[in-house]
């Protein structure tokens, strides 16, 4: 791929490849924001530009978040003791989970990071599981310099604190494979035998070779039971023990019957034997537990990493000098400093300093907070401005953070088990099963008694329900696959089939409905003052002036400004052609007796009722602009929520943002006054939630912290792209690409799913009726139930591989030429 | 045909050997990321010559 564009050709950011403000010089490099800069500007630093030419990196291209972290608290002796393990020759090693990782380019950048920084022995990359695993040197490197690294190149990094359980889970793997690739195995050489023994059935064969391939067979068959078989009958056994039918209990009968009466007639000399199906019936079933393990939703990490949201360190007062100590020493009363672009470690008054925090992720109001002395501040928020010193109040499990997480764990615990309709069919498949098989022992009985036991199997090993063991993980299987094309992220296969049919569908604001960061929403103002502010802004790194140079820019404007002058807190002033301009609040510009527009009254009252944030522009001490700025509604929010609508969902809008803001944006969006719930704390929508379930599916969709207890809660939890690490462990799905297009072909998909779910049943039920009519009737053969088997097996695979669950969303907002 | 008495066991333990590799290829953890190293041997493949001589220089 080109990194060089035509000059014609709309402004595309040179990391991601989205739309990015025009540039102000020809040449010079254009990106979408101030994140895809700074990766784009550590990437090409670090002399890997070859990043950008590999046929992979845009294929999954998002903006670039990485996170400033200092990642100090990664050197801790303790952290190190926890996380670490040491490898040959002093060197360390350990496991970090990444966020960001997409595409084979991802790989290529991060396994090269020793080429850049010494020290760092290697990185290899775990797609699967979203880990690194790095070896590093610790007297050459810290393994803080190596995470800033990472996240420089944007992937922020986060401990990976469940490595008990990611062990445990690769060595389950590996007995499912290895049960597996056994009994696949042994089915095959017992298939080739029993090809012997049917050709020997047609045209003669000598007693003696018989009896050796039977006998052969039986050896294998009986490895394949009591090895890879064994696990059914473990199954069976705890059925049994909880006194609910469950799959297994045919298959252990059958296994067992098929396999002692076989070895009967074996050795008897004479009779029909089934060894051929019943390895084939291990091997299949096998399959589907090995494919259903992998689709199960792990145990959720979401409380650890959103401790990562707070500091592991802070600097205390500790009377003579400020102390750097870990969050764990904080108590009550502490006297604290917090640096700018730090995150708070614990709840606390402000004693001194003024700045705004950013509250987003806790809350979901989208504005930062201002605050001084005497204001309630909260763990988890990042001050923005400058240094505050407070007063800790509520340390470690005491704080609003810790409290929102038992919130989460309270939501997944009391998160509806409804019945799946896989589980019902099979409890009556069951039941269907051992019914038939007394009726068949109880008819031969009455026909022919001594072929009353030889039926009796067949039944049980004919309509052993491999196809339909693997009809509904096969049918996951090939949707999650086809949902990861279409930039979704299935996590629970199971949440898919409990959104239908219709409900109540809560949706967040903040980054859910609206594009999550600031733009700009209203401009009035004459042509002049738009260029001087893109003059004066166009350097600036601030999410204010990103918004602004973003929403004016055109081509052509190039004012030069002169004696540029940034005031902290309050904007930047500067000359242009003899004028002297000055962009930024109205606190500091805004006088009682300034000179202002005829407008000006009504674009205020305007920017008030939609809770916009304004930025006043002055010439020579005139008011002549002004500027509202938002986090707005993306694009295709009305279209998806008609939709959501259509396809018999009530829709509502909670947020945590200001009562201004979200009717504003709700009422943009044609959601009714009575829906838009308002300054909504995490506790009332998870009540909400709760409120509603016991009678309707609840869909939940948003991407904070505050929302992760609704999305563990709700039937179906689907976290917004971007979303908070919490949100995305709480989530059953994630959005990957911007905008709530990717929500309606989700829906879309799982109704497909359920579709293809239900036809696998119905093949495989229907192979299974012909074999246990065969088995009835008495002209079942074992040559039959060895080719109605894989059949059956098959024409799932190519149902569930054949349809078109999830398709990709032609458009999405953020490509729009 | 009775060459089938010494045929079917050497066959057998044919088959026996090559399940033993498999098993000794899971036990070692060769089938634990079945979705990256597919990648990496794509970009490998591409890179090889220029990567050649930062293998020599970051060569113990």
């Amino acid at each position: 791929m080109k990194v060089q564009r035509p000059v014609s050709a709309p402004a595309r950011c040179l990391h991601c490849g989205l739309p990015a403000p025009a540039p102000t010089e020809p040449e010079a490099p254009t990106f979408c924001c101030s994140g895809c800069r700074s990766v784009y500007e550590a990437i090409h630093g670090a002399g890997l530009d070859r990043f950008y030419e590999l046929p992979w990196t845009r294929e999954a291209a998002s903006p670039a978040q990485p996170s400033q972290h200092r990642y100090e608290e990664f050197d801790d002796e303790s952290f190190l003791a926890q996380h670490a393990e040491g490898l040959a020759g002093g060197r360390l090693s350990v496991e970090l989970y990444l966020e960001g990782l997409h595409c084979a380019s991802c790989i290529w950048l991060l396994e090269r990071v020793p080429q850049v920084l010494p020290g760092v022995q290697s990185v290899r990359i775990h797609m699967g599981r979203r880990v690194a695993q790095i070896a590093w040197d610790p007297n050459t490197v810290r393994l803080s310099e190596i995470a800033r690294t990472l996240d420089r190149f944007g992937y922020p990094v986060h401990p990976h604190n469940s490595l008990e359980a990611a062990r445990a889970q690769t060595l389950e793997n590996r007995q499912h494979l290895a049960r597996v690739g056994l009994a696949g195995a042994l089915a095959g050489n017992v298939m080739l035998l029993a090809f012997a023994l049917y050709g020997g059935a047609f045209s003669g064969i000598a007693e003696r070779y018989e009896n050796l391939l039977r006998g052969t067979s039986l050896v294998l068959t009986l490895i394949a039971v009591a090895g890879p078989g064994r696990v059914f009958f473990r199954g069976a056994w705890s059925s049994w023990k909880l006194k609910r039918l469950h799959m297994d209990v045919p298959v252990a009968i059958a296994l067992s019957l098929g396999t002692g009466w076989g070895a009967w007639l074996t050795l008897r000399g004479h009779g029909e034997v089934y060894f051929e199906s019943i390895t084939a019936v291990i091997f299949l079933l096998l399959i589907g537990r090995w494919l259903q393990f992998h689709q199960q939703k792990r145990a959720s990490e979401a409380v650890e990493l959103t401790r990562a949201l707070i500091p592991r360190r802070a600097r205390r007062w500790n009377g003579s000098d400020w102390e750097t100590v870990p969050h764990t020493a904080l108590r009550l009363g502490d006297r604290l400093q917090v640096l700018a672009q730090e995150s708070l470690p614990c709840d606390g008054e402000v004693l001194e300093g003024h700045s705004s925090l950013d509250a987003s992720r806790l809350s979901g109001e989208s504005r930062p907070v201002p605050v001084g002395p005497g204001d309630p501040v909260f763990a988890g928020t990042v001050n923005l401005g400058s240094t505050l010193e407070l007063r800790a109040e509520a340390v470690g499990s005491d704080s609003r953070l810790a409290g929102l997480m038992r919130l989460v764990e309270e939501g997944a615990r009391n998160k509806p088990r409804r019945v799946l309709w896989a589980d019902r069919l099979a409890h009556r498949f069951v039941f269907g099963v051992l019914l038939l098989a007394a009726a068949t022992l109880g008819l031969w009985l009455w026909r022919d008694p001594s072929r009353a036991v030889d039926q009796t199997i067949a039944l049980l090993i004919v309509t052993c329900p491999c196809a339909l063991g693997l009809a509904t993980p096969l049918a996951y299987q090939a949707a999650i696959a086809a949902a990861a094309r279409a930039g979704l992220l299935i996590k629970d296969p199971d949440a898919l089939e409990r959104v239908h049919p219709g409900g109540l569908c809560l949706l967040d604001k903040t980054g859910t409905m609206t594009h999550g960061r600031m733009t700009l929403a209203h401009w009035w103002g004459s042509e002049d003052a738009r260029s001087a502010v893109l003059a004066l802004e166009r350097d600036v790194e601030h999410s204010i002036a990103r918004a602004l140079v973003e929403g004016l820019s055109e081509p052509g404007a190039s004012a030069q400004a002169k004696d540029v002058q940034a005031q902290l807190g309050r904007g930047i002033q500067g000359t242009i052609d003899g004028h002297v301009w000055r962009v930024g609040s109205p606190r500091w510009l805004v006088q009682a007796n300034s000179a202002r527009p005829a407008w000006w009254d009504a674009a205020w009252a305007t920017l008030e009722a939609e809770g916009l944030s304004p930025v006043v522009v002055e010439r020579d001490g005139a008011l002549v602009a002004l500027a509202a700025l938002g986090d707005s509604l993306a694009e295709d929010t009305p279209d998806a929520i008609r939709e959501l609508r259509s396809m018999g969902w009530e829709i509502e809008m909670w947020t945590g943002d200001s009562v201004g803001v979200a009717q504003a944006i709700g009422q943009a969006a044609g959601l009714p006054a009575e829906a838009i719930h308002a300054e909504q704390q995490p506790e009332e929508k998870l009540a909400r939630i709760q409120a509603a379930q016991p009678e309707r599916r609840v869909l939940m969709v948003g991407d904070g912290v505050n929302d992760a207890a609704a999305l563990a809660a709700a039937d179906c939890g689907v976290a917004a792209h971007g979303g908070a690490e919490a949100s995305l462990e709480a989530a059953d799905a994630c959005l990957l690409r911007p905008g709530l297009r990717s929500l309606i072909v989700l829906l879309r998909g799982s109704q497909r799913i359920e579709h293809v779910v239900k036809r696998n049943a119905a093949a495989s039920l229907f192979y299974n009726g012909i074999g246990a009519w065969g088995a009835i009737a008495g002209w079942i053969q074992p040559w039959m139930a060895a080719i109605l088997m894989p059949l059956s097996s098959l024409t799932v695979i190519t149902l569930s591989f054949r349809s078109h669950t999830f398709d990709a969303p032609e458009t999405h907002a953020e490509r729009k030429p | 045909m009775d060459i089938l008495f010494v045929a079917i066991p050497i066959a057998l333990l044919v088959a026996g050997f090559f399940v033993a590799a498999f098993l000794w290829g899971v036990r070692s953890g060769q089938w634990d990321d079945v979705d990256t190293p597919p990648m990496r041997m794509l970009l490998e493949d591409e890179t090889e010559t220029k990567n050649r001589a930062d293998k020599d220089k970051n060569a113990p």
